[in-house]
């Protein structure tokens, strides 16, 4: 096959399965293996793009023209592979711990289920993919569209109500970044993405920071506060669906946008000149510590670790505001290592729900006894986020601390040491009440055992993952990342 | 062949309308299959002359052979022909749509006239598009508007009664004023072809009696089309009318008014007048974001799925308007882009309406809760001709309403594009109510009746989910109708 057609092909083959998947939709099993063929026919497609980029060269076609300011065109580049990569892994393990969930728990719809996972995937590799800021928008929409049938999964009076939250932020923040996009485009006759920027010069400043923080409004998909309300409404859908939206595809898609305008919009120079690194930097480190305060005080699993995605996303947006380059290596390699480590949490939290029936910590008391390869996972993701080796967590961390002092901002170092002893302090709890506690009823736990095969072995594989990261950082994120540094920072022109 | 098209376009179907009548008398079951292939005719008539138009430029025909300014000419240009392929694509949709809706709503003896009414509208509006002659205009448009009033009391029901005779009056006033309009015009230059006018009123571009020409027959249109607050017989006449009138009036009808307004402001008046002589396009350019907001606040407050989209066609003719407002070359490619994707959209959205009438008998939300699960293809097509009507890309709706923000920019209109751009986002309100409804209502309380409805028909089913579809597919090749598009703006602002 031409290579120039595959990241065509990527976008094809969930799209493919959408349509499908409805049609064999009577059929539970086939239904299951078209979703399981297709994300292993995806992550084939990406895995064939991945030497072409590793060499430094890049993926570009263009599929269509549409409207004045960019054609629908997608170009595959390292920075997008990053992204594309770790969405096509987790959607297979996703894929497999969703078939697991949603048959052990008997939910309704799981044809609309599995039909709108593959549009989002294919939307979120969309995304990783665009070539131009419209072609960007246009799955950035299609995300926010097809991921609310998702949220509102369930049906009931609570979660309609979360899902006129989503919707309501996200739609808006749509609006803000195609208004974002339309003034890039008046700005500079171009929308295409230039490693660097191509903004420099084409209006005066105080026009580029209201753009810029058009763009802000416009990526609300990266949850920093005080847009971040959705994120812990959408807490209601199916964890599977959790999982999708806080590691694989949609937070993923709003700090992956930012890192992109960053990078490929503005570029770090032009940043600086404006003063937005100081700007995005408080924005993070608010985020960052006031999150974790939130996660603190929930009782919720998954809620606490909702709020902990809202502060581990801002390490991105910190990483970013250093505008070094040790600063952007751990915002774009902190994508694919949060993605790692919170899609584990997640899984856990659906495995208790599953087994246990139980959604709120001071519940889980002992759990662990029962459930001890479920719990131990969720104990190594917990202190991978807080940076224990051997994770991948840690990474990001030295970079950021690197970061801060390359990029002239050593008080930022603060906030990641406070982020870290917030970490411990409330995943700790957890880890003790799982492990250490006794439950307060013996015979409660009676019934309890470890979820599933197909739930627990995703579970193990992407702490595994995770491990992987850190033994070889190298393979292939960090090399990944290295290249999208040359190219932004000009280093070397690939 | 195709030099006597134009004419052929409206005769045929007036010969028809009577045909209809005469053999209706003979066997009723003879009307609609004559409707359809008139119908059919026109559709194919208008593609063959879109063609000739696009590669060979204007065509134009003196009826009877008589040359302007003293006989009427038919002028069929790089925008009245996008406009007629549109409006006959669409009525060949409704009438496909038509034939089951209509066997459920009208009584069998009515059947006759109703298809006579139905072709006498549909050749109004043709005549109305193709006329180079502003009062042969007027004639066309009273045709078409006496065959309306007819046709929305032909549900005999009181209310339909009552929204028809309100039109009537409100569709009278309007006529007054049109004709008032091109009576002043006459005055003033003696001249009825619309070319000629074009030519002779900037001598005159002084003149009170022009002025006043000018804003009779804006008024006169602004009520025609609806445009916000000049709309009070609109929902009425929606809601009210057979699932087939509405689909055809709110796509056709609605869109041949504003075509009419167009010329007028912009070929028989010129943007010279509109933006310096008589600056009225920044008034215009308010009223239309008004309207977006207020035609979709109004939307959102309805309990009806039928008085929704009427409500939200008002917003939506402020999408068109605001390209009026705007008047450059983006945004008028914005406005003429809308005039089709409107009609696309809105009228899957008022077929998918008349087709859970159809089945439920009633179109209040309260009744239609979870109704995806019995109608699943009916809201699926409700679902994506609702993203064209948000705007989500990449449909139609998208692309319409990129061009439209882009032109104001463009135009310096800042304020405007983002009041326009977040007042877009309200129709997210009124489509979203329906989703809900449809789709996620409540599947838990078991205690409502289950209605046993499925869908309809094939010969609804097709129509509705081929605009359902095209809403999709025109968005992706939305270049292939700038081809379209492009040189129609164009004219409009006195290029080319």
């Amino acid at each position: 096959m031409d290579a120039d057609l595959l990241p065509a092909v990527t976008i094809a083959i969930p799209l493919l399965a959408a349509v499908l998947i409805p049609i064999v939709g009577r059929n539970e099993n086939i239904r299951e293996g078209v979703t399981i063929a297709a994300a292993v026919a995806m992550l084939g497609s990406v895995l064939a793009m991945l030497p072409a980029v590793l060499s430094g060269s890049r993926i570009t076609i263009s599929l269509l023209p549409m409207v004045p300011g960019g054609d629908l065109a997608l170009r595959v580049d390292a920075f997008g592979m990053v992204f594309a990569l770790t969405a096509a892994v987790l959607w297979l393990l996703n894929s497999f711990y969703a078939i697991g969930y949603m048959r052990s728990l008997k939910e309704h719809a799981q044809t609309r289920f599995f039909f709108c996972f593959a549009v989002a995937i294919a939307a979120a590799v969309g995304i990783a993919f665009s070539e131009n800021l419209l072609t960007l928008f246009v799955f950035y929409e299609i995300l926010t569209i097809i991921t609310y049938p998702l949220v509102v999964h369930v049906e009931t009076p609570a979660a309609m109500k979360a899902g006129r939250k989503y919707l309501a932020y996200l739609l808006v923040g749509g609006i803000f970044l195609l208004a974002a996009v339309i003034l890039t485009y008046i700005l500079t006759g171009t929308t295409v993405f230039v490693p660097g920027g191509f903004l420099a010069g084409s209006g005066s400043a105080l026009i580029l920071q209201v753009l810029f923080l058009l763009f802000m409004v416009g990526f609300v998909k990266a949850a920093w506060m005080p847009l971040h309300g959705w994120l812990p409404a959408a807490m209601v859908a199916p964890t599977p669906v959790s999982a999708f939206l806080h590691a694989v595809a949609v937070v993923t898609a709003g700090v992956f946008g930012i890192v992109r305008i960053a990078g490929w919009v503005y570029g770090m120079d032009l940043m600086a000149s404006l003063g937005l690194g100081i700007f995005l930097a408080a924005i993070a480190s608010f985020t960052i510590v006031t999150a974790s305060l939130f996660a603190l005080t929930e009782d919720n699993l998954k809620r606490r670790l909702a709020y902990s995605t809202v502060s581990q996303l801002s390490y991105i947006l910190l990483g970013v505001s250093m505008l070094s380059i040790a600063g952007m290596t751990a915002a774009m390699a902190h994508i694919p290592i949060h993605a790692f480590l919170k899609i584990t949490l997640f899984f856990v939290a659906g495995a208790v729900i599953v087994s246990a029936g139980k959604e709120c910590i001071s519940e889980m008391k002992g759990i662990g006894r029962k459930m001890p390869v479920t719990a131990l996972m969720f104990s190594a993701a917990a202190l991978g986020i807080c940076g224990l080796p051997p994770l991948a967590g840690i990474i990001s961390k030295i970079y950021l601390a690197l970061g801060a002092f390359e990029g002239g901002m050593p008080i930022l170092l603060l906030v990641i040491i406070a982020s870290t002893v917030l970490n411990a302090a409330y995943f700790l709890p957890i880890i003790h009440t799982m492990l250490l506690q006794r439950p307060d009823d013996e015979r409660s736990l009676d019934s309890v055992t470890e979820p599933p095969l197909v739930m627990l072995i995703p579970i193990v594989l992407t702490v595994a993952v995770s491990v992987w990261i850190f033994l070889s950082p190298s393979m292939p994120f960090m090399d990944l990342v290295d290249i999208a540094i040359a190219e932004i920072t000009g280093s070397v022109i690939p | 062949m195709i030099d006597h098209l134009p004419p052929l376009l409206i005769a045929v179907p007036i010969l028809s309308a009577l045909l209809i009548l005469l053999v209706g008398w003979y066997d009723r079951r003879f009307c609609y299959p004559i409707s359809l292939i008139t119908i059919l005719l026109q559709f194919g008539a208008a593609i063959a002359i879109l063609v000739e138009v696009m590669r060979e430029g204007t065509v134009r025909y003196h009826l009877g052979g008589w040359a302007p300014p003293l006989g009427i000419e038919l002028v069929i240009d790089s925008f009245n022909s996008y406009i007629l392929a549109v409006i006959l694509f669409l009525s060949v949709a409704t009438v496909v749509y038509a034939r089951r809706s209509v066997e459920k709503e009208i009584d069998p003896e009515k059947r006759v006239s109703f298809y006579v009414l139905f072709q006498l509208l549909v050749t109004g509006l043709a005549g109305m598009t193709i006329t180079g002659d502003i009062f042969n205009l007027y004639v066309f448009l009273e045709i078409s508007s006496i065959a309306t009033y007819a046709l929305i009391a032909s549900a005999r029901r009181p209310r339909s009664y009552v929204a028809s005779f309100n039109y009537l009056v409100l569709g009278s006033i309007a006529a007054g004023f049109i004709l008032l309009g091109i009576g002043n015009l006459y005055v003033a230059t003696g001249t009825l072809n619309m070319a000629d006018l074009a030519v002779l009123l900037p001598a005159s571009y002084g003149l009170a009696t022009v002025h006043t020409a000018f804003l009779f027959l804006l008024i006169g249109f602004s009520i025609k089309v609806a445009f916000f607050p000049l709309h009070l017989w609109l929902p009425d006449a929606y809601t009210e009318a057979p699932s087939a009138v509405t689909v055809l009036i709110s796509t056709v009808m609605a869109k041949v008014s504003v075509y009419a307004l167009f010329r007028i402001v912009f070929t028989v008046f010129t943007t010279a007048y509109v933006i310096d002589t008589f600056p009225v396009t920044g008034f215009i350019l308010f009223i239309a974001t008004v309207a977006v907001i207020a035609g979709a606040i109004l939307a959102i407050a309805q309990n009806d799925l039928k008085r929704m989209l009427a409500y939200s066609s008002i917003s939506q003719i402020g999408y068109i308007m605001f390209a009026l407002g705007v008047a450059n070359q983006i945004a008028l490619e914005g406005g003429l882009l809308h005039i089709l994707g409107h009609a696309v959209m809105k009228g899957c959205l008022f077929m998918v309406a008349g087709l859970i009438i159809y089945r439920m008998g009633t179109s209040r939300f309260s009744d239609l809760k979870g109704i995806a699960k019995t109608m699943p293809i009916s809201c699926a097509a409700f679902a994506l001709a609702g993203a064209s009507m948000i705007g989500i890309p990449p449909t139609i709706g998208f692309a319409s309403k990129y061009y439209l923000v882009l032109g104001a920019l463009e135009a310096g209109q800042w304020i405007y594009a983002a009041v326009f751009l977040l007042g877009s986002l309200l129709a997210a309100g009124y489509i979203w109510r329906f989703i809900e409804i449809a789709y996620f209502g409540d599947h838990h309380a078991e205690d409502r009746r289950q209605a046993p409805a499925r869908e309809g028909p094939v010969s609804m089913l097709v129509p509705m989910v081929g605009l359902a579809l095209l809403c999709l597919f025109l968005g992706v090749f939305v270049e292939v109708v700038m081809e379209a598009v492009r040189p129609a703006a164009m004219l409009l602002l006195g290029g080319a």
